[in-house]
């Protein structure tokens, strides 16, 4: 099997060339972008509430201990079961259990991205369950067996037409391009799925430690029909997805759906704090919280990226991304993909495996300036080149370092390198774009700049002369 | 030792790891933004000077709430009384053509309710999720509508447990004006203060009928939930406030 790495080059590569993909993608996003803006806009005030949504953050996993006792004893006295965790094993044999415990026969799921992270449905299908995803988006890259091609829009990927092909493949459905009638298509053949499943899973999107509760933040109303209607919900999060108090949802909801797709609030957003109440006609019998820790307090333990943990996978600094716009999400090979997949995968699955990630970026900074919890993407991409390096960096990087280092740290040096340089750069000319031009990485698709005239060293000089 | 008790050895563990040099609370230091709890805790009058504004008078609120509706596709109609509205229903219902309806075990709900001369589903235990999707209509009341946001605050108490709201294909909302609150911070306050500590086992604030973009991005309502939602204020019109 190809590295991760070797993966990425190939697939980035083949996916750059991809105009209509790339068109597709742009135009995608077009639309978010304007009304992201709108909708920030009519906050009275944007900045402080990013301010105020970090500091919160921090003070949950500052004291994320205690934040996540308390969710439990308030989750345990409402009678649901709390399941600890430690990794994506642990996890999928509970929930196998679960099901195999409660003879459940098909089990109906709303979007959660843990469950990608641990591969559940892969699990639950070898064991023989019926596993069907009720988000329309991860509905239809189910039904393809790929995995979800963005965190927030997970079929953004594909064209009506393909979604027609797709549904009357599988579904046995009418040629159609109209979204609406796919969608309805989608809605009728979900519906018989909800009235069968006896078990729900849905994720979380914050967990109120303060009263023991998650809070789900959906839009199609496939998160409150699986938490409604099955006798058995499962709920399944990461162990950062904690918020200290019930007060601070207020903050959070808009600011979530703002980020996350150009919404001032996303249709349902719902607070979910047990199975059935004694005097209330419906719900589920039983209720699972499964916490997982899976490598986050890995991250949490690297003082200087922790705050990578305030991330409410809005998938705000996908759609900004200039890398994301143009290799696209599957070309990353991880579940959270663009800067904060390339930032929090090396914590999560090894540093050496998928540090090249951090590779893949401009530094142009536009996903940390979009993001509503204020995460230091950027410099983390930074920080976590330096970390590989220093850890087990090739010969190249740690013998050129040094040298890089050594001249730059001397100007006399450094000026003769740069006048150098320069006269080898009309020798490159002969070469360029050949394979035969040293610099043929770079130049086989891009051009070389040429050296200015005048180095601004001369210019300073100059200036002060 | 149990994966509960190591998870939280880890946490902590990895939280005596001093945060000083980072960029880790940055945002905290850099912005004066509150460092101790005290004053995070509370925070709400602070977050309501960050989010969109609201009108403070009654009829400012209730056009603000008919402008969110429109912008969101989910029809509001606001009537003088009881009476009033005891016939907007009737004429929905015409309009909409109903079969049937379905009603929590509520008085109030049936009383409005009482012109619709049509079968009417009352939801209890014994209720099947199969005969509640078949129903044209859920009419349920509410805990609150919020002006800033064109939100629907409804719990498993109000909204007649979890499904009346999601699984008919028409929801229907009665609401009266005192129900009305101009923005999020005091749709959380009035929970806290109606239900805390004994929260009804589900709570959502439901923002216009459910929909989706999951197909090239394009708009399409009644994805999984209602198509249709319809909200019907008692006393935002011609009352005396």
């Amino acid at each position: 099997m190809p590295s991760a790495a070797s993966q990425f080059n190939n697939d980035a590569t083949r996916m750059v060339a991809d105009l209509g993909h790339r068109q597709m993608v742009q135009q995608s996003l077009s639309g978010y972008q304007k009304t992201r803006s709108s909708n920030a806009n009519r906050f009275q005030d944007w900045e402080s509430a990013r301010s105020r949504a970090a500091a919160t953050k921090d003070e949950a996993i500052r004291h994320l201990d205690r934040y996540l006792e308390q969710f439990e004893e308030k989750l345990v006295a409402r009678g649901a079961k709390v399941f600890w965790a430690n990794d994506a094993m642990e996890a999928r044999t509970y929930i196998l259990d679960l099901a195999r415990a409660k003879q459940a026969r098909a089990i109906v799921k709303s979007k959660t991205m843990v469950s990608e992270e641990i591969h559940l449905n892969e699990a639950l299908e070898k064991a023989g369950f019926q596993v069907v995803e009720s988000d329309l988006g991860e509905f239809i890259v189910q039904l393809r067996h790929e995995p979800p091609y963005h965190i927030v829009f997970p079929a953004m990927h594909l064209t009506r037409g393909q979604i027609s092909d797709l549904f009357q493949q599988k579904l046995g459905a009418e040629a159609t391009t109209d979204p609406e009638a796919l969608t309805m298509t989608a809605r009728k053949a979900l519906r018989q799925a909800y009235i069968a499943a006896d078990m729900g899973i849905t994720g979380a999107n914050f967990a109120v430690a303060e009263t023991g509760m998650i809070s789900i933040t959906e839009n199609e109303g496939n998160a409150r029909l699986t938490s409604a209607l099955p006798k058995i919900h499962v709920v399944l999060l990461g162990i950062e997805k904690i918020l200290p108090r019930l007060a601070d949802l207020p903050l959070f909801l808009p600011m979530l759906a703002t980020a996350g797709t150009g919404q001032q609030l996303t249709c349902y957003n719902s607070m979910v704090g047990g199975p059935r109440g004694a005097d209330e006609i419906d719900g589920p019998e039983e209720m699972h919280v499964v916490l997982l820790d899976n490598g986050r307090t890995r991250l949490l333990a690297d003082a200087e990226q922790r705050d990578a943990l305030r991330c409410i996978r809005c998938g705000a600094c996908l759609n900004v991304c200039p890398i994301f716009r143009n290799v696209g999400g599957h070309a990353y090979g991880t579940t959270y993909q663009g800067p904060i997949g390339s930032v929090i995968t090396p914590h999560l699955r090894g540093l050496q495996s998928w540090q090249h990630l951090s590779q893949a970026s401009s530094l142009c900074g536009a996903c940390t300036e979009t993001c509503p919890v204020k995460i230091d993407l950027h410099h983390h991409l930074l920080q976590n080149r330096r970390n590989a390096v220093a850890e087990k960096g090739s010969p190249f990087q740690q013998v050129g370092f040094k040298a890089f280092a050594f001249v730059v740290n001397r100007p006399g040096l450094f000026a003769f390198a740069v006048r150098a340089m320069k006269c080898f750069s009309p020798l490159q000319r002969l070469f360029n774009a050949t394979p035969a031009d040293p610099v043929w990485p770079w130049t086989k698709s891009r051009e070389l700049p040429s050296f200015a005239r005048k180095s601004f060293r001369d210019l300073w000089k100059q200036r002060t002369s | 030792m149990n994966a509960r008790d190591s998870i939280l050895a880890r946490v902590r563990e990895a939280l005596r790891g001093g945060s000083s040099s980072s960029s880790f609370a940055k945002a905290t230091k850099d912005e004066h933004v509150a460092e101790s709890e005290t004053q995070l805790v509370d925070g709400s009058s602070e977050v309501r000077q960050f989010l969109p504004k609201v009108p403070g008078d009654f009829a400012g609120q209730v056009a603000l709430f008919a402008e969110r509706s429109e912008s969101l596709k989910t029809e509001f109609l606001s009537c003088a009384d009881e009476a009033a509205a005891r016939a907007q229903l009737k004429l929905l219902s015409d309009r909409e053509g109903w079969e049937s309806v379905a009603i929590p075990a509520d008085s109030e709900i049936r009383a409005l309710a009482t012109e619709v001369s049509i079968t009417k589903l009352e939801v209890s235990r014994s209720t099947l999720k199969t005969d509640l999707e078949k129903v044209s209509a859920g009419i349920t009341g509410c805990d609150a509508l919020i002006a800033q946001t064109g939100s629907v605050l409804l719990t498993a108490k109000s909204g007649g447990g979890r499904a009346l709201s999601v699984l008919p294909v028409h929801h229907v909302v009665v609401a009266t004006s005192s129900q009305l609150l101009p923005d999020l911070p005091a749709a959380f306050e009035l929970l806290e203060r109606k239900y805390a500590p004994n929260f009804p086992s589900f709570m959502t604030l439901i923002t216009g009928p459910s929909r989706t973009g999951d197909i090239e991005r394009v708009l399409v309502l009644g994805a999984h939930g209602p198509r249709k939602l319809t909200v019907i204020l008692v006393g935002g019109e011609g009352a005396e406030k």
